[in-house]
Formats: structure tokens, sequence, C-alpha cells
């Protein structure tokens, strides 16, 4: 099918380009030939953009059927912009051989909607001791091997499966955490959680965890992404990383450039995040970092919660929320706060992430795969259950109102999401 | 910030969750109710109708004594009825959550429920829920907060220090992991109190433990000079030898009140503690049973101030 979206704003991050004009595709690819269309979206007012290439999103299969569904969450990266999205292996079980990461991949396919890429288990159930087949897990579809939220603390563990990882070229997603200095903890180990009485998780807990991560880049020369930083300290050591050439990126979660630990108020169980919600200088350093580009990207964390997990006391509910849906207001609204360019503001969730996930699509130009988002930027909406799509309807933004909305989803040339109004 | 879920829309005390953010009114409230309730204490006929045909759940997820036995008590004297629920041993280990426990009993008709949870926050996930009729009451939560153990403590230095606005205050022991000590430094600092030392090691404070209000002291015996009050805290068994402490016996040579580190307090200085105490731990005998110590006092002195407590917020 030929298909035409006339008349937009199109904004392309990877080349800058801000322009109102019309976008071509045929055969799944963006067109340089003004080719007659089977069908044209018009585009007028709209801008028209890369789609989203989120770099953790949850989509809880296999095993957490009761949480969400594939086909579930699957709208909910479409109705959200997302095009692309990688998955990390904490499922049931997790990600740790082939059949379970073809299952996965075939499912997804099967439905139609986002490119999903599964993210392999670096060391098998996630345990922190033996490490997967991850030449066995690349040729089956995954990108990457991590272990999601489950840090190994065994460090001669660590050390060996960045060191087989880098043998074959294969990037570690990894978060820094040490996971004997967060044990008990629920919150971040400040103000608010003395004031609580929730037990703490101190900043150094990343810190200390980064400096172990960085120092094996450095003698085995895995490419790593670390994942989700929550402190300034850490910001500061990437930046630093960088600077020494270390082949190192970083990503921070949405709820962290926007929410502090002061967002907990009185025990809400919405911003039981892991990583914890942190001080308000953390949460400026990051918004900073991510806008000078120390912080490559920026991820939804989608991770969506039956809400009878969060109806808990803070420190006994389900850690997580809901974000893909979320993901291009609250970037946007960043973006916005910080006075950048719309072309900048959307490179940390199109052309950066697919920098990192060695992917083509994430840019507009011509034989690039058509995965495009067409969106209003002033439209309004408010955040509520029945506004949202996921099955998990967990966020500490609830009830706000945010601007951006989602028109239309295009994945491969195809209109996977349409806001028919 | 939501707005103070333990108010109501007029500003009145619909359930007491926690001191912090209650204001110095309320609290002066709360106190002058329990001074004649002390009186009914003592009468022959121990009873007064304030509370005739309420209903008082004590909803214990966690065990305890003399907490859930002094609110029993100060129910009874105001004439509730009162019923006690061991929930550590019934509904939650066949695995009904929190909530359906709650609305169960609300089913049933209650007006008050006392709560105590080993949880930070479950009072406030009970009072989100509870029906606008209703009203909860903490009896201690996790780490944060035990306001009317808080409470019957600034009832007590009131009873014996009068005014709150000339006093130095010592809390001493583990702090990090007391509802009791963050209870009553709230209170303490809402009523006036110049001057709250915490005292103990780093080990037992909790971060930025300053920014409550409170000075630190490592040493004891510095901490201790010129204080007027000087209150205890409970010292867990499973906390003594570990990674917090090396061994009770250490924790005595530092941080135990015996006469001697007492000596350098104000003369008229009184000894508190929430209890049950550890002799020999944080307390030396002859200091917890010596003229100074008022511990039973504020045992007392606590079914008078969960009387007016529970008065209070029935009656909003």
């Amino acid at each position: 099918m030929k298909l035409l979206i006339k008349g937009g704003r199109v904004i392309d991050p990877a080349s800058g380009r801000d322009e109102v004009g019309d976008i071509f595709i045929a055969a799944g690819r963006i067109s340089g030939d003004k080719a007659k269309a089977d069908r044209t979206i018009d585009a007028k007012g709209l801008v028209v953009a890369p789609g989203l290439i989120d770099l953790a999103a949850r989509l809880r299969e296999p095993g957490h059927g009761y949480k969400a569904t594939l086909e579930s969450e699957m709208d909910a990266a479409v109705a959200g912009g997302v095009t692309s999205l990688a998955c990390p292996p904490d499922t049931t079980p997790p990600l740790d051989e082939p059949g379970l990461v073809d299952m996965l991949r075939r499912r997804a396919k099967a439905l139609e909607r986002a490119r999903v890429y599964p993210v392999g288990a670096l060391t098998v159930k996630l345990a922190g001791e033996r490490l997967t087949e991850m030449s066995v897990l690349a040729h089956a579809g995954c990108v990457a091997f991590s272990q999601a939220n489950v840090p190994i603390t065994d460090t001669q563990v660590l050390w060996r499966a960045m060191q087989y990882a880098a043998t074959f070229g294969f990037p570690v997603w990894l978060r820094a955490e040490d996971k004997w200095l967060s044990r008990e903890g629920v919150a971040h180990d400040g103000e608010v959680a003395t004031r609580l009485g929730l037990a703490g998780i101190p900043a150094f807990t990343e810190t200390i965890a980064l400096a172990t991560l960085l120092q094996l880049v450095r003698s085995t020369g895995a490419r790593l992404h670390v994942c989700r930083l929550s402190t300034a300290a850490a910001v500061d050591m990437i930046r630093a990383a960088k600077k020494e050439k270390l082949p190192v990126t970083c990503d921070v979660g949405i709820h962290y450039v926007h929410l502090s630990e002061l967002d907990l108020g009185y025990f809400d169980s919405h911003c039981r995040l892991d990583p914890p919600l942190r001080s308000q200088r953390d949460r400026e350093a990051l918004a900073a970092g991510l806008a000078d580009g120390t912080v490559d990207c920026v991820v939804s964390d989608h991770a969506p919660v039956d809400e009878d997990q969060k109806q808990l006391p803070f420190a006994e509910a389900e850690t997580g929320a809901t974000g893909l849906e979320l993901l291009l207001p609250l970037v946007l609204k960043w973006g916005a706060e910080r006075k950048l360019s719309l072309a900048r503001t959307l490179a940390r969730v199109t052309s950066d992430p697919a920098r990192i996930l060695g992917v083509q699509s994430g840019r507009i130009e011509p034989g690039a795969p058509a995965d495009l988002v067409v969106f209003d930027p002033a439209q309004h909406w408010r955040v509520a259950p029945d506004a949202l799509r996921s099955q998990g309807k967990n966020t500490p933004f609830l009830g706000y109102e945010l601007a951006g909305r989602v028109r239309a989803t295009i994945v491969a040339g195809n209109v996977v999401y349409e806001d028919v109004r | 910030m939501p707005p103070n879920p333990q108010l109501n829309a007029k500003g009145e005390l619909q359930h007491l969750l926690s001191i912090e953010g209650l204001p110095r009114e309320i609290l002066t409230q709360i106190l002058d109710t329990a001074e004649p309730f002390a009186g009914v204490t003592e009468r022959e006929v121990k009873k007064v109708p304030l509370m005739r045909g309420k209903s008082v759940f004590n909803l214990f997820f966690e065990a305890s004594t003399r907490t859930r036995t002094t609110f029993e008590i100060a129910a009874k004297r105001l004439s509730a009825d009162v019923i006690n629920l061991n929930v550590a041993v019934s509904s939650q280990s066949k695995g009904e959550s929190l909530l359906d426990t709650v609305a169960n009993l609300s089913a049933m008709q209650a007006d008050v429920f006392v709560v105590r949870h080993g949880s930070a926050g479950a009072p406030y996930l009970i009072a989100r829920h509870v029906k606008p009729h209703e009203h909860v009451i903490n009896a201690g939560d996790g780490r944060h907060a035990h306001p009317t153990q808080g409470l019957l403590d600034l009832y007590t230095i009131r009873h014996y220090k009068k005014d709150f606005t000339r006093l130095t205050v010592a809390i001493v022991g583990d702090v990090l992991h007391s509802r009791v000590a963050r209870s009553l430094i709230h209170g303490l600092t809402t009523l006036g109190v110049p001057e709250v030392r915490v005292i103990g090691p780093q080990t037992l404070m909790p971060a930025g433990v300053e920014s409550l209000g409170v000075r630190v002291f490592h040493d004891m015996r510095a901490g201790l000079k010129g204080c007027d009050v000087v209150m205890m805290l409970r010292l867990q068994n499973e906390r003594m030898n570990g990674p917090l402490l090396p061994s009770a016996a250490e924790f005595f040579r530092n941080y135990g009140l015996t006469a001697e580190k007492l000596a350098l307090a104000r003369a008229d200085a009184i000894v508190m503690h929430p209890g049950p105490m550890n002799r020999g731990v944080e307390i030396d005998s002859p200091v917890a049973d010596g003229p100074r110590s008022v511990i039973l006092p504020q045992v007392t002195f606590g079914i008078a101030v969960r009387m007016a407590v529970m008065s209070i917020v029935a009656g909003n």
C-alpha cells in the first residue's frame, strides 16, 4: 500500500529537519518518489515524527498475563506512538533460552503493531550465577543482554559475563545497583524516607555499582548501556566516562526527570519505583544531563502492575509504573521545561535510542523504515484509568493534564493506530 | 502535596495518623481534653458516657499488649463497645488483603478503627478507604509514627514541666527504627521546644535526621548536659548483634542510662521510656525505678490521652 501523509510539520531529529511537508510511503519505507497514494492522511496542524523507540517496556509475557497481555500492551505502545520497543528479560520464566525469545517475537509479530526487540538474560534465570547461551539467544533475536532489575551481586560473575559478551560484541544493558546496600530499602535514603519511616536506599548504592561497572568496561572492553540512572553523582560519572571515550551509553526513566521523593506525599504507592525517586537535586541533574546528551535517551520503563498489588502499604506495593502512553507527552513536557526545540526533544526518544539499538528506524529519510507518529503537540488530555489502553493503570501522573496526543501511528508503512474522531 | 488526610474540610481531626502536620491548636486541644479524663481514671466509677453506642475495632496486624490494652481500657471508659481483632493470626494468614479486611469490618458498623501495622503508611491506606463517618487512629505503623504514644509523652512532659518553650529534651537510642521518636520529635517541635536532641550511634540514626529539627549527639554524656527530659528508646533484640551494633553490653556502655550519666542532666530532669524496657540494655534498673523515673505515670496518662483522642475524632 502506498500512503501519503500530507501537510504535517515534519520533524526529523537525526537531521534537524523541521518543516511543513508531505511524506510518501511505499513498500513499508519512506519513499523519495511522489507516487500516487492509495491513502492520504491529512496531517495539517500536526507533527509528523519518527515513531518513538522505547528501550524499556515490559509486556509481561510470558508469565504475568494477569498484569497485562501482549495484546493490551502492544495496543498501548502504538496508542503512545511507540513503534519499536525493547523488552527487558524479567518475564516468568526470564528470557534466558531461545524458545522463549522466539515465541515472544512471533507472537508480537503476529499482532502487527510495534516492533519488539527482546533483551536476553545475561545469566540463567537472572540468578547471577551461570552465563546464558548468548550467541544462541542473539541468533534467536536478542539485541542485548541484561539483568533487568536484578543486578549480579557476585563481581566475579559480572566480570566474566562482561568479558564473554565483549568477546562477541554483544552490548550489555545493566542497572547500576549494589544489591547489598539496597536490600531492605524502598525509598531514597533522605529526608522524606526519614520522615515517613521508610527504609532507605542511599544514592551511593548506584555510584558504587557504577564505579565497578565502569572499571569492568575499561578492563573488558564490553559495550555498556547503563539503565535507569537515578542520581546526580552517576550523571557526573557517566560524563567523565564519555570524556574518557569509554564505550558507555545510558538512559533515564521518564518519571525520574519529572518527579522526586517529595512526590511520595502520604505514601503514594504509585511512586514506589525501582530505582527509587530521589532528591530534587538528582531530578534536576537527570533532566539537565538528558538535555546536554550525557544521558543518551529516555525510556518509559513501562511496568503494568495489577491494582491489587498497588493497594498496599508503600513498602509492600509492587514497584513500577505504566508508561508507554505517557512517554510522548512527558518527553514533550520535559523539552518545553528546558526550552528545547521539538527536534532536540524528540531525538531522545527516536534517533538516540535507535543508535543504541543499532536499527535503521528513528529517522525520516528516503529508504528508512516507515515507522512514524503523527501527533498534536497542543492537545491536552487528562491521565485517567479509562484513557489508558495498557492493562496497567498505575501511574503517579493520574489526574495530570498533559499536552501531546497521538493521532496516528505507522509501522512499516501500515497504519497501526488511529485516533478516530 | 495533597491535603492533609487527617483533617476534615473544617480543619478538625478526622483521623489521627501522625503528629506531623497537626497544628499546635489540635495538639493542645487533645492534651487539654485528656486532663479531666486523667481524673476519671482515679474515680471509683471509671466511666463517662461519651461514646455510648459506638464501636471501636482494635485492629492489630502486629503483636502488642500494652498499646492494645490501653486503647481497650480507654474505649471502655468512654462507654464504647470494643472489639479486639488479632489480625496477625487470622485473615491475613488466610491471604485476605488489608483493604478487604477493613471493608468487612466496616460492614459490621465500626465507628473507630485503631490500627497497628508493621508497614509504614498502612493506616493512611485504610483511612483513604473507610466511610466518611468512620475514623482511623494509628496505633503504630512501621518506623513511621505512633501518635498516641507521642501525645502521651507530650502530656507527661507538660504534666511535670508545664512550659514547653524553655525545655531541652534528649531522645536516646535507636532513632532509626523508632516511630516513637519520630512522633515525639514532631510534637515537641510543634509545641515550641527550643532544643530537641537525639543521641545514638551513626548506625541508629536515619539519613538527614537533622531535617526533623533536632541536634544529633553521638556522645551521650555531652548530649545529656542540661537536659530537662530524657526519653530512652527501646532497642529491639534482633538489632543488638549484627551490622548495626556489636552487642547489647557495648550499647549499654555507650548509650545505657545510668545514675552516673543521668547526673549530667539537670537536677530535676525526668526519665521516660515508652516500654517495654530492656533493663541493663538501654536503662539501668536503679534509674528506671528511681525518683526521676516517670515511666509508670506515662502508662496511666496514656489511657487519658487515648480517651481524649477517641472522643475528639468520634465527635467530629
